[in-house]
Parts: structure tokens; C-alpha cells; sequence
């Protein structure tokens, strides 16, 4: 063993040929592109089905217009919980979270600070009632689940009693809040503009940053993660704040739309936002997922809703069509992972 | 397509084999894992498989498993050919696979992860009394019978999971066991049950396939040897007894292994001290732990596997919280219990468990190497990804990480390759030419004198050659020579202690919690240090 032994660099084996994966740039987290086609392909085969189905109305600007629209309270959220799966964890209390954050925002006492606190209102609330999630799920050693399930439950408690049970309407002088939703820039409601803002953000952050790499590591080995020196539970709480952060994006979102804040919004949004999650290809069990799949996945979801209204479908139809597609994906998903590594 | 010389000494004939493999050849995406391998196994024989790393001898046990489907080939056993289209069916088959990385089901009991997959059941009923008789009746057969049945698997030590593996291979009467570097994990002693176990197996007619790293283990238990090398067999049928060891390294190798320890000269006396561990204790582990590592100074651990060295290696690291005393880098104590304080400080650690603590299994061998000194490539959490890949390029390059491809997913390498990528982890722009180094080597690098290898000071090993060949072991060894030549301190534990004496400058015998010796390397021998760290188990 002599060579080893002068240098380290020796390549005493002979030449290597190099494969043809091993391009130069990116460490790259697989073929992920790839991955995407489908739910691509999905969309288009969607979007064709509108287009045959309900000629007059689908390819319409205002229909399209109103799919974003739609797709934006849910795709915020769904950015959340995208980290916080791939981060090894769950946010069932997203639902309940973004409703609380809507009822706190419309309180007479908050409206009559005017729009931007009670945007600024929704967004702390958001993000604190992640906190108290993060706090129990890293500090208090509790399950995700569990701990986003008692948030979940107590956060719709809080807001009915917040609310009386009323749904509480953005009273008049607030109607800049309305605006988010009815002002258009280039064609399109500036909702819109905040769901693909907070999708390039989350993106950037999960792809370009060090917080991204470390929610894949923490998730993927949370020990490896922690003999690698990462704090662990602190990240494990800022994923769950992130989370609430989108859910009070949301919540603005969603008073700007329907202009209320009531404790019914959202009900549900924490399975389509998991839905989402996994059909963009995200794992479960956490360590490795895609936002731009989540995104798809949220917009595909938003589609097949807009088809069934348009054709005038039972939204029970619509949920089995939901189901049916989730199973589709997932499993299209696994051949598409196991033929190209 | 076959290799031109196979059976070079005509085994094929005198006892009819009981296991024969003709041509095995495996593909993988970019990867030929095996490419027309021939293997013979006997009854009663304990046939060794040895290669290096990557040369194929996993792929090939997984296709004895029925894990892997093998492109081409032909099995045969009792001379009629088999095809082993799962694990169902090669256990079926009477071949039983114990493998390195065991696979137990920590939260069942041990009965439960003997019989599982064959439970001892009626109408969809599980008979737990029959099968506790039947696993405590095993496990006494293999001379472990202080294991209980209903204990729960995970709270087994390594050595009792490898047993309760064996009793498993056991309970479905296997013809033919295979074992994927079964004393890795096992301490002296134990290594020298499983010998005895595996001798009353043979006894019997059971075929054992013994793959091991560990040449003096091979001579003292193998039969015959078949080597393996780049997916071929290079010679099979060898006598395990008889066979120089120069000649095995040389057919493993490709070429000769001499002296996998070279003279070193000692660090200077005057070096400063890097790592000070005043009584260190942790409740029911170690008690009043206290030595130093100086700059360039190796120093190694030996000891029983549970005599406390590894609590020792991570109670330093903050990786656990001491109950008393303290850690010093550089003079300066280092929070206790916090890894971040101590990778801060310079720490680094191949913890002993490469798949479960120091892995990310879903990631690239780049994201491997960088996730803990991301801050290397970032300003204000910004990733500057075109710099962290020449890094990754570059310690690939040193440490002849192979395939060299920062892109592959890291379950795809090898045990050593796994290896060498958790080392690379810290040893990020260590290679860089002096003044050459891009800004900002960490947050709060120490500026002390010549910080070397961007602020890493101190270097952790536990077990750095488990589950790596002879070969990548003489490269690690030569890596971690010339890291404590550049004044990183290093403090490694091994359980094989011609390891530790080969590589340390001073050695600590570690027995039952405590420090029992400390001297330079060189004035021990291996029976001295056998010794030491018996004495107190001989009581």
C-alpha cells in the first residue's frame, strides 16, 4: 500500500469512465424534473377534458382566472406543509388554523385598526398557533400528529367561540382587503400574485438555502442530522411556524375572497393540502419531495373541482374522482422511481 | 462473456457440491455489480467469499437471498437448478441470509422476529407459547439461552441481535447460511461463540458462506476461499488455511499490501493541546473520564464492545450530556450536549452506526458530504451550489470515492464508499492548497495557530473500518494519517485492536466504564491489550 500512502489523489485503478448522469453543477436531488411530467401531462389531459366538455365556458380568461384564484388559499397552505413533510413531520391543524386566523383578523375590536393590521393580525396568529404546534412537536417531544390534531380541534374551538358561530364580514372601510382579490394586474387578481410569490419564496428557500438542505436532512435522518450538528428541534419548531406563516397568508387570502372570516373556513384543507403534498411526490415519511409537485398537485386538484362545476357534476363525484387520482399518482409515481435510477 | 479461468484447481468433482452457481451476472443502471461469477459451496463446508469493496460479493448474497434476479446464470442446488424469484422462496429453498445490516424488527419480541414470516400459528391464530419454547430452544442452542423470548428486540445489544438473526436462520432449517460479516458488530469473545456455533452447524452438514473482512477470522474458521473482484471471480475454491495471505491481497487487490501501518513519526512533544476531558461521566456508562489529544495526535480507545467507548467518543462530541465534568477544545470548555456548539468548535465524527446516524439515505453522496458545513457555501443562508460541488469534486477526488459521481444517490455505494463519504463530511476543503481557501472557514473558526482543514480541530471516529475491505481500509488508515499529520487531533475507537495499535500514538484501555490504562501505542503488544480489557470479564 505504498501509493495510498504518498498521496491521496493517486487514482491508481485506471481510467474511469465517466456516466453520463455525472454532469457538472447542481449535487441535484435526482431526475425530479422528470418526475413531474406526469402531473403535467395530467393537467393537460384536464384541461383537454374542459375544453371538450364544456367548450363555451372553460377556455374563457374568467374561468382560468378564477382556477388560480381558487387554487391560491390552498396552494399557500400547501407550501407550508410541503416543508413540513419533507421535513419529517405532519400539519393536520392547517384547516383550523388559517379559520382562526380569518375570525381573529375580522373582530370588530381588530377591524377597527384597519386592513393592515388586520392583515399583520392574521399573519401573527398563523404563526403562532404554529409555534405552539412546533413547540410541543420539538420541545414537548409530542407526535405531529397528535400535537397538530389537539391544534387543529382547539384552534376551530377558538374561533367558533372568537366568532359566536357567526361568520363575521369585512365591514366596508376594510375593503382593501376585498381589493387583494378584485384589483387585477395584467389580467389577474393580486391573490394571485401572493400564491405565486409565496411558491417562488418557498421554492428558493427549500432549493437555494441551507434551511431547504437541512429540512431534507433533518427529515430524511433526524440523528444523522443532529451528529452532523444541526439543531434538530429548533428546526423542527421553524418548520411548523413556517406552516402557520402560510396558513395566515391563507387566511388573508380567503377574507379577501369571500370577505368573512368565519370558524368554517378551511374545513378539510389539511387532507387537501396532505393530497397535494403527495401526489407532487413528496414522501410521507419525509427526507425528499419537490414543491414545484405540490404546486402541480394543488393545481390539478383546482381543475378537476372547476370541471365538475362547470359540468354541473355531484361534488361527490368529485370527491371519488379525488380519491381515485391520488392512488393514480402515487402509483404512477413509484414505476416512474423505480425504471430511470 | 465467462472468465477464462474458473476452478482453476478442479473442485467441481470430488464431494457433490451443494450449492453451485454458474455465470451469475447482475446489471445495474451504469453499474455491471457482477458479471459471471462461478461459486461452489459443499455441505458441511464453511466457504468464504472476500473482495473489496464494490467487488460484488452483496449482490451476489442478495441473489442467494432471492433479493436480486440475476440477468444471466444459472443456480443449482442438489445439482437441479432453482430459481430463486424471492426471499419466500429462496428460504423455501433451504438458504437463510443473515446480513450485515440486521434485519430485525426492533419493536417486536424476540420470538416474534425469529418466527416472522413463518409464524407459528393455527387457523390465523399465533401460537406465542409454541413459539416461545421454539425460540428459547434455539437461542440454547446457540449456547445464548439468557435471551427471553418475550423481550423486545430493540433493547438488544449488537451481539444479541446477531444472535436472535442466526436463531431465525435456524428456525427454517437451513442446508445453507449465509453471513455478511457476522463478527463486525461482536466483540472478542463473542466472535469466538459464533465460531462454535458455527462449527456445530457444519457438524450437522450445514453449508455456511462466511463473507468477512477479517483474514485471521477467515483462517481460522473458512474451508475454502473464492475471491471476488470487479464483479468477477478471480479464484475459487482456495484453502482457507493454506493460502498466504500476501496471495489473498494480491488477487483482492489487484496488487501487494505490505505494511497497511507505515512508521509515523510521533507528533511533536510540544503540541498544543487540542481536546481536554476532565472527569467526564455519564451515569451508567462511563465514571471520571479525563486524558488529552494533542494537535496531530492520534489516539485510540480500546475495549469491549459496551465497556463505554463509544459513550465516551459521544458524550465528547455533546452528541449525549455528561453528567459531570467537563470537555475542553483548545483550552476553552465546549457546551455540553449540543453537536452544533461542538462542530462549531471543530469537532467532526464518523459515529459508529453509518446507515442510521450519520447517513441520509435519500440523499446524494453530494448533499451527503455537505449537510454539515452548509454555512461553508452560504452567505446569509444562501447556498452558493456551483462552489459546494467542485468541494464535493474535490473530496471524491481525495478520498477516491467510487463512482465518482456527487450526483448518485449514497445507498448505491459501498460500505467503504459510504464510509469515505461520511470522513469527506468533515474534511471539506481540507485538500485546498494553503491560501487558496475561500472566505469565512465557519462562523466562529477558531484563529488559533494554523487552523488546519478549515477549523477542524478534532476528529471523532467510532469503528472507521466496520464493514470496509482491506483494501479501503489500508486508504482510510493512510486519510487518517495524513489528517493528524496536518495537526488535527483524531481520537478513534476500534473493536480490533491491531487497529488501534496500528494507527494511535496512545491508546486508552477502556474496561467497564473506566480507564484502566493509558500509554504510547508502541510499548503494547495485542496480548497486552487483550488482556487488559479481559481481565475484568474473566472475573
Amino acid at each position: 500500500m505504498t501509493d495510498a500512502g504518498v498521496s491521496l489523489t493517486e487514482k491508481a485503478r485506471g481510467p474511469r469512465p465517466k456516466p453520463p448522469w455525472a454532469r457538472p453543477g447542481g449535487t441535484g436531488r435526482g431526475p425530479g424534473e422528470i418526475r413531474h411530467l406526469g402531473l403535467v401531462g395530467a393537467l393537460v389531459l384536464l384541461g383537454i377534458v374542459g375544453v371538450v366538455t364544456e367548450p363555451d365556458n372553460f377556455l374563457t380568461s374568467g374561468n382560468l382566472v378564477g382556477i388560480l384564484a381558487l387554487a391560491a388559499t390552498i396552494g399557500v397552505i400547501t407550501v407550508g406543509a410541503t416543508f413540513v413533510i419533507i421535513g419529517g413531520g405532519i400539519d393536520l391543524s392547517v384547516g383550523a388554523v388559517m379559520a382562526l386566523a380569518s375570525v381573529w383578523a375580522t373582530t370588530l375590536a381588530t377591524q377597527s385598526y384597519g386592513p393592515v393590521v388586520m392583515a399583520v393580525c392574521a399573519i401573527l396568529v398563523g404563526t403562532g398557533a404554529g409555534l405552539v404546534s412546533g413547540l410541543l412537536i420539538a420541545y414537548g417531544r409530542l407526535v405531529p400528529f397528535i400535537a397538530t390534531l389537539a391544534m387543529l380541534v382547539a384552534a376551530r374551538g377558538l374561533a367558533q367561540r372568537l366568532s359566536d358561530r357567526k361568520t363575521q364580514l369585512v365591514r366596508p372601510e376594510n375593503d382593501a382587503i376585498e381589493a387583494l382579490s378584485t384589483t387585477k394586474v395584467l389580467g389577474l387578481p393580486l391573490v394571485v400574485y401572493i400564491f405565486a410569490a409565496v411558491a417562488v419564496a418557498g421554492w428558493l428557500l427549500l432549493n437555494r438555502t441551507t434551511f431547504g438542505r437541512r429540512t431534507f436532512a433533518v427529515g430524511g435522518n433526524p440523528e444523522a442530522a443532529r451528529l452532523a450538528g444541526i439543531n434538530v428541534r429548533r428546526h423542527t419548531l421553524t418548520l411548523y411556524a413556517l406552516s402557520g406563516l402560510c396558513c395566515g397568508i391563507a387566511a388573508i387570502i380567503i377574507m379577501a375572497r369571500t370577505t368573512t372570516g368565519s370558524s368554517t373556513h378551511g374545513d378539510l384543507y389539511e387532507l387537501d393540502a396532505i393530497a397535494a403534498v403527495i401526489i407532487g411526490g413528496t414522501l410521507l415519511t419525509g427526507g425528499r419531495g419537490t414543491l414545484a409537485g405540490s404546486i402541480l398537485g394543488v393545481l390539478v386538484f383546482t381543475l378537476i373541482t372547476n370541471l365538475f362545476i362547470l359540468n354541473g357534476l355531484q361534488t361527490s363525484d368529485q370527491l371519488i374522482a379525488k380519491g381515485v387520482i391520488i392512488v393514480i399518482a402515487v402509483l404512477l409515481q413509484r414505476r416512474g422511481l423505480r425504471s430511470p435510477t | 462473456m465467462g472468465p477464462a479461468k474458473s476452478r482453476p484447481d478442479g473442485t467441481g468433482t470430488d464431494p457433490e457440491p451443494l450449492l453451485r452457481m454458474r455465470g451469475i451476472a447482475k446489471r445495474f443502471p451504469g453499474v455491471r455489480a457482477l458479471d459471471g461469477v462461478d461459486l461452489d459451496v459443499r455441505p458441511g463446508e464453511v466457504h468464504c467469499l472476500l473482495g473489496q469493496n464494490g467487488a460484488g460479493k452483496s449482490t451476489l448474497i442478495k441473489v442467494l437471498a432471492g433479493a436480486h434476479q440475476p440477468d444471466e446464470g444459472e443456480i443449482l442446488l442438489d445439482g437441479a437448478p432453482v430459481r430463486l424469484t424471492g426471499p419466500t422462496a429462496a428460504m423455501r429453498a433451504g438458504i437463510a441470509t443473515i446480513y450485515q445490516e440486521l434485519d430485525l424488527v426492533d419493536g417486536l419480541s424476540v420470538a416474534d422476529n425469529i418466527y416472522l414470516g413463518h409464524e407459528r400459528a393455527r387457523y390465523g391464530f399465533t401460537r406465542r407459547a409454541a413459539a416461545e419454547r421454539g425460540a428459547r430452544e434455539l437461542l440454547g442452542r446457540l449456547g445464548h439461552g439468557e435471551i427471553a423470548p418475550r423481550g423486545e428486540v430493540g433493547r438488544l445489544p449488537a451481539a444479541g441481535k446477531q444472535v436472535v438473526s442466526m436463531a431465525r436462520a435456524l428456525s427454517h432449517r437451513a442446508r445453507l447460511i449465509v453471513m455478511d460479516e457476522p463478527s463486525a458488530a461482536l466483540a472478542h469473545d463473542e466472535v469466538t461463540n459464533l465460531f462454535r456455533i458455527i462449527r456445530e452447524l457444519t457438524a450437522d452438514g450445514v453449508a455456511v458462506v462466511y463473507i468477512s473482512h477479517r483474514l485471521e477470522e477467515i483462517r481460522e474458521i473458512g474451508d475454502r476461499v473464492t475471491v471476488l473482484k470487479d464483479g468477477r471471480a478471480v479464484a475459487g475454491g482456495l484453502p482457507a488455511r493454506s493460502t498466504p495471505t500476501g496471495r489473498v491481497v494480491e488477487l483482492m487487490t489487484g496488487r501487494d499490501v505490505e505494511d497497511v501501518f507505515p512508521a509515523r513519526p510521533a507528533p511533536a512533544g510540544d503540541a498544543p493541546e487540542v481536546l481536554r476531558v476532565e472527569d467526564l461521566t455519564l451515569a451508567g456508562a462511563f465514571e471520571d473520564v479525563s486524558f488529552s489529544v494533542r494537535a496531530g495526535e492520534i489516539v485510540g480507545l480500546a475495549g469491549l464492545v459496551g465497556a463505554g467507548r463509544s459513550e465516551i467518543l459521544e458524550t465528547v462530541y455533546g452528541a449525549r450530556r455528561a453528567t459531570r465534568g467537563r470537555v475542553l477544545l483548545d483550552g476553552r470548555p465546549v457546551r455540553p450536549g449540543d453537536t452544533g456548539a461542538a462542530v462549531r468548535r471543530g469537532m467532526g465524527m464518523a459515529p459508529e452506526e453509518r446507515k442510521s446516524q450519520a447517513l441520509l439515505l435519500n440523499e446524494t453522496v453530494g448533499g451527503n458530504v455537505t449537510v454539515a458545513g452548509l454555512n461553508r457555501y452560504s452567505s446569509f443562508g444562501w447556498l452558493n451550489r456551483r462552489r459546494e460541488v467542485a468541494d464535493v469534486r474535490r473530496q471524491i477526488e481525495a478520498l477516491d470515492i467510487r463512482p465518482p459521481d456527487p450526483r448518485r444517490p449514497v445507498v448505491t455505494l459501498s460500505g467503504g464508499n459510504q464510509q469515505k463519504v461520511v470522513l469527506a463530511r468533515w474534511l471539506l476543503g481540507a485538500d485546498l492548497p494553503p491560501g487558496g481557501e475561500p472566505p469565512g472557514g465557519g462562523p466562529d473558526g477558531p484563529d488559533g495557530p494554523a487552523a488546519p482543514a478549515h477549523g477542524l480541530r478534532l476528529l471523532i471516529l467510532d469503528e472507521p473500518t466496520r464493514g470496509v475491505d482491506v483494501g479501503a481500509r489500508a486508504e482510510l488508515y493512510a486519510v487518517i494519517r495524513e489528517l493528524a499529520g496536518r495537526g488535527i487531533a483524531v481520537l478513534l475507537v476500534s473493536s480490533e485492536v491491531p487497529e488501534v495499535l496500528g494507527l494511535a500514538d496512545r491508546v486508552l484501555v477502556v474496561r467497564e466504564g473506566k480507564v484502566v490504562h493509558s500509554g504510547a501505542a508502541r510499548e503494547l503488544d495485542e496480548p497486552a491489550v487483550l488482556n487488559m480489557i479481559m481481565e475484568g470479564s474473566a472475573l
